[in-house]
C-alpha cells in the first residue's frame, strides 16, 4: 500500500508530466486560457490515462514483450517492436469508445468535455505515460496507480497555468512576447517552482 | 527649496519635445523620491487614502532595516569569532580597510559591524545598480515609471544572499529576477512570482556550489560551518546542543546563515511594523505559521528512526533558516500572493506546509521556504479563482 502511495505522489509531483518532462505541451499551452476549460481537459486526461496505461500494460505483458506469447505456445516470439503502434491504436480506440459511451449515457459530461476528448488522442503525455510504464516495468497494479498519478499531475499543472494566465490578462507584456511567448516563459517559471520536489526520495 | 528649483529648472528638457525626453522616467524617479508627485487619480472610482504604492514600498524597505543592520553585525561577529580562533585575517581591499578603520575584535560592536558592512554593502550596491539599470531601461523603452517596488526587491534579494557570494552572480541573479521575473510581464504589480525569490532560486539551481553547502555562510575563506538546519538534518536536535546553539541564540540570530535571515527577533520587529500598518497581510502570516506548526507537529507524532528532521519541533523550525524572513517579507508580497481573504489563508497554509515538507522529506534541499513560496505563488491565482467562484455561487443562491 505504501509503495502505491509513494508511486502516486512521485507521479503527481516529482515526475510531473507537464512540468518535469514537458510532455503534452501542445494541449497544455493551447487549452489553458480559461480555468473552467482547463479543469474539463484535466479530468479527461485523468480518466484516459487511468484506463489506457493499465490496458497497455496488459497488452505489453501478454502479447508484445519478449516471451509474452508463451501462453499461446510461441515462447520465442518478441513483438515489442510493435509497441508504439499498438499503444497509439489502443489509446485512439479507447478514447473513441469512451466518447461514444459518454455521449450515450452521461451526456452532461460529454458536452462539458466537448472537443477535448478527441484532442487527447494525440496528447503526448498519454503516449509518454504508456512508454514510461514499459520502460520502468510496472506491474498491473502499479500501472493503474501510475496512470492516475500522471493524469492528476498533468491536470494540476494545466489548471494552475490557466489560473496564472487568467491573472496575466491584466499584465502588460511586450509586443514580441504576447500570446505563446509569455506562456512559454510562464511555464518555465512554473517548472522552477516545481523544482521544490526534485530530489525527493520516496 | 534649492533642490525643487533645480528639478523644476531642468524639467522641460525631459518633457515631450525636450532634449532628453527618453530619460523622463529617470527624472521622474529622482523627483518623486524627494517630493510627492502632484498628479492625482482622474478617473471616477478610486479610494482616498494617504497610503500609495510609493509609501507602501518605502515602508517595507525600512521594515527590513532591523534585520539588515543586525545581519551586518552578525556577519562580522561570526567571521571575527572564527578569525580570533584561527588567528587569520582578511586579504585584499577589505583587509586594508579593516586595518585602517576597524579591527578583528569580536567583542567590539564597531569592528563586527564594519566587517559585515564591507561584505553586505558591495552585494547590495551590485544588486541596486544592476537591477536598477534593467528597471530604468525597461521604463524608458516601455514608457512606464520607475517604481519604488524595486527598492524592496533589491533589499530582499541582497538580504537572502549568502555572505560569500561572488558579485557577478549577484548581478546575474538580480538581472534574471527583475527581467524574467517581473519586467517581461510589464513591471511592478503584473508579475506572478516574487522577483527577488525568482532571482535567488535561479542562482540556487545554476550555481549550487556558491549558494548552498556548508562553506558559504561565513565570510571567512576556507571555513566550513554548517547552518543549524544542516546540523539537525545530520545529527538531530541533540546535534544543536553539541554545537552549543540554544533556541534563544537562534531566535536572536547569533548563528550562521544568509545575511538578513539569521535574526528572527529583528525580522519579527520589522514584520510587526508591516502588519500594524496593514501592509503585510496578517492572514498570510498566520496561515504560514499555522501550516508550519500543523505539519511539523504531525511529523513529530509520526517520528522516524532514520530521518532526524522528523523530530524537529515547530519552535525550532521558526527560528532557523529563512522561515521567519520568508514568512514576514516574501510570502506577504501583495503582488504574488492571493488577493482574496480566504485565499490568503489557503496560500499561507500551503507555504507553511510546503516549507516543512521540503525541509523534512526532501534530502536535496536543506532549506525549503524559498521554493515553498515560489510553489504557492503558482497556485495563488487558482485559489482566488475558486474563492470568487464560490462567492458568486453563494450570492446567486440568494437572488
Amino acid at each position: 500500500m505504501e509503495q502505491y502511495l509513494s508511486l502516486f505522489i512521485r507521479a503527481v509531483f516529482i515526475e510531473n508530466m507537464a512540468l518535469a518532462f514537458f510532455l503534452g505541451m501542445c494541449t497544455f499551452l493551447a487549452i489553458s486560457k480559461k480555468v473552467q476549460a482547463a479543469i474539463g481537459l484535466g479530468i479527461a486526461v485523468i480518466v484516459v490515462l487511468t484506463i489506457t496505461v493499465p490496458v497497455n500494460n496488459l497488452i505489453y505483458n501478454y502479447l508484445l514483450a519478449d516471451g509474452a506469447l508463451a501462453w499461446a505456445g510461441l515462447p520465442d516470439v518478441d513483438l515489442s517492436f510493435l509497441g508504439l503502434l499498438s499503444y497509439i491504436g489502443v489509446i485512439a480506440a479507447i478514447v473513441q469508445i469512451m466518447e461514444m459511451f459518454l455521449d450515450k449515457y452521461v451526456p452532461v459530461l460529454y458536452n462539458a468535455l466537448g472537443v477535448f476528448l478527441p484532442l487527447i488522442t494525440v496528447n503526448c503525455a498519454i503516449l509518454g505515460a504508456a512508454l514510461f510504464m514499459v520502460e520502468r516495468d510496472y506491474t498491473f497494479g502499479e500501472s493503474v496507480v501510475f496512470g492516475a498519478g500522471a493524469g492528476v499531475g498533468w491536470a494540476l499543472a494545466i489548471v494552475a497555468l490557466a489560473g496564472i494566465r487568467e491573472k496575466l490578462k491584466y499584465s502588460d507584456v511586450p509586443d514580441g512576447l504576447q500570446g505563446l511567448g509569455i506562456t512559454f516563459i510562464t511555464v518555465g517559471l512554473m517548472s522552477l517552482g516545481f523544482m521544490s520536489f526534485g530530489g525527493m526520495n520516496l | 527649496m534649492g533642490l525643487r528649483k533645480i528639478l523644476d529648472g531642468v524639467e522641460h528638457h525631459f518633457e515631450e519635445g525636450g532634449r532628453f525626453k527618453q530619460w523622463y522616467p529617470l527624472y521622474e524617479a529622482v523627483d518623486t523620491i524627494f517630493y510627492s508627485p502632484s498628479s492625482v487619480t482622474r478617473s471616477t472610482a478610486h479610494v482616498r487614502d494617504g497610503v500609495d504604492l510609493k509609501r507602501i514600498m518605502i515602508t517595507v524597505w525600512f521594515a527590513t532595516f532591523p534585520a539588515m543592520f543586525y545581519g551586518m553585525y552578525n556577519l562580522g561577529f561570526q567571521a571575527n569569532d572564527i578569525l580570533a580562533a584561527t588567528g587569520g585575517s582578511v586579504d585584499g581591499w577589505r583587509g586594508s580597510l579593516i586595518a585602517a578603520f576597524g579591527g578583528y575584535d569580536a567583542s567590539s560592536l564597531w569592528d563586527c559591524f564594519f566587517f559585515g558592512a564591507l561584505y553586505f554593502l558591495p552585494i547590495y550596491a551590485t544588486t541596486f545598480l544592476v537591477g536598477g539599470f534593467w528597471e530604468v531601461l525597461f521604463a524608458m523603452k516601455r514608457g512606464h515609471e520607475v517604481n519604488e517596488g524595486f527598492f524592496v526587491t533589491s533589499i530582499l534579494f541582497a538580504l537572502i544572499c549568502p555572505p560569500d557570494v561572488p558579485l557577478w552572480q549577484v548581478a546575474l541573479g538580480i538581472s534574471f529576477g527583475v527581467v524574467i521575473g517581473k519586467e517581461v510581464f510589464g513591471g511592478t504589480g503584473k508579475n506572478f512570482l516574487n522577483p527577488a525569490l525568482t532571482g535567488r532560486a535561479f542562482l540556487y539551481f545554476a550555481y549550487p556550489a556558491q549558494m548552498s553547502g556548508d562553506g558559504v555562510w561565513t565570510a571567512v575563506d576556507g571555513y566550513t560551518g554548517a547552518t543549524p538546519l544542516s546540523i539537525v538534518a545530520s545529527d538531530g536536535i541533540s546535534g544543536l546542543a553539541q554545537e552549543q546553539i540554544t533556541w534563544m541564540q537562534a531566535f536572536v540570530g547569533n548563528i550562521h546563515g544568509s545575511i538578513g535571515e539569521t535574526s528572527t527577533l529583528a525580522i519579527l520587529i520589522g514584520g510587526a511594523v508591516l502588519m500594524l500598518m496593514r501592509i503585510a497581510s496578517w492572514r498570510i502570516v498566520a496561515g504560514v505559521f499555522l501550516g508550519m506548526v500543523a505539519l511539523s507537529s504531525l511529523f513529530n507524532l509520526i517520528g522516524s528512526e532514520t530521518n532526524p528532521m522528523f523530530n524537529m519541533p515547530f519552535y525550532w523550525h521558526l527560528v532557523v533558516g529563512g522561515f521567519a524572513f520568508g514568512m514576514m517579507f516574501m510570502a506577504t508580497d501583495p503582488v504574488s500572493a492571493a488577493y482574496t481573504n480566504t485565499g490568503k489563508f489557503a496560500y499561507g497554509i500551503l507555504i507553511g506546509v510546503m516549507c516543512v515538507l521540503i525541509r523534512v522529506v526532501n534530502p536535496a534541499f536543506p532549506e525549503g521556504i524559498m521554493l515553498a513560496i515560489l510553489f504557492a505563488n503558482l497556485f495563488a491565482p487558482l485559489m482566488d479563482h475558486f474563492v470568487i467562484q464560490s462567492n458568486i455561487k453563494r450570492r446567486l443562491a440568494r437572488v
